[in-house]
């Protein structure tokens, strides 16, 4: 099948690749959920199989299998997924502000309850991230 | 291949049990509810793993079926929560 012979298979190495790359974003994501301090960041590490390990797995699937009806499906779940996930974390995150599921002391910085452009952006102390209990 | 095989194993299964840790830890509803999609996002790509590397498209339709109605759970629970609940 392959024109040039290179002694190994491509699609093979590709797979390899690529399923490591998805396995490695789940992985992070665990050890961020594990590890992270409040609902805010441990968000931020849950995007990472959402997007980049879907997007892998599914280009994956479609470098393997090249036909017309396996790309459109890849298209299609790259669509919804990249469509669903931000509308999900940005409800959560919402939630999570207005019932107060969050450590206020660990924020950068919080426009939403500041009165002005310059009170929202003045130097804050911020502790340390080493210092942070998860 | 085969030692492909067993690491991005290890590596789902751990991001798995990260995944559950946290469900079962809370301490909110909402660190249960991000936690259960990381693991839908977990079993999404393990099954596309095992499609990738055995070279068949069969689950195909379930990835997409996943990538639709995975939203429900997480925007109707942050929805139910939003106005109550204080654990």
């Amino acid at each position: 099948m392959n024109p040039i012979d290179l002694g190994f298979d491509l699609r093979d190495v590709i797979t390899a690749v690529l399923v490591l790359l998805a396995a490695l974003m789940c992985f992070a994501a665990g050890v961020g959920l594990i590890r992270f301090p409040d609902v805010l960041s441990r968000l931020h590490a849950a995007t990472k199989p959402q997007i980049l390990g879907i997007m892998a797995i599914v280009a994956d699937v479609a470098v393997t299998n090249p036909s017309v009806g396996t790309i459109t499906l890849a298209v299609a779940i790259i669509v919804f997924q990249s469509l669903t996930a931000p509308v999900s974390a940005h409800m959560v995150g919402r939630a999570a502000y207005r019932t107060n599921h969050f450590r206020r002391d660990i924020l950068v910085l919080d426009e939403l309850t500041a009165q002005s452009f310059e009170q929202a952006h003045a130097p804050r102390e911020i502790p340390p991230i080493d210092q942070v209990k998860g | 291949m085969i030692v492909v095989i067993i690491i991005a194993g290890l590596l789902f299964a751990a991001g798995a049990v990260g995944a559950l840790w946290r469900i079962i830890r809370g301490p909110s509803a909402l660190d249960r509810i991000i936690a259960s999609d990381v693991l839908v996002a977990t079993a999404m790509c393990a099954i596309g793993a095992e499609m990738a590397i055995n070279r068949h498209t069969d689950t195909l339709p379930v990835l997409l079926g996943l990538a639709l109605f995975g939203i429900v759970g997480s925007v109707s629970v942050a929805r139910f929560l939003a106005s109550r609940d204080d654990t």
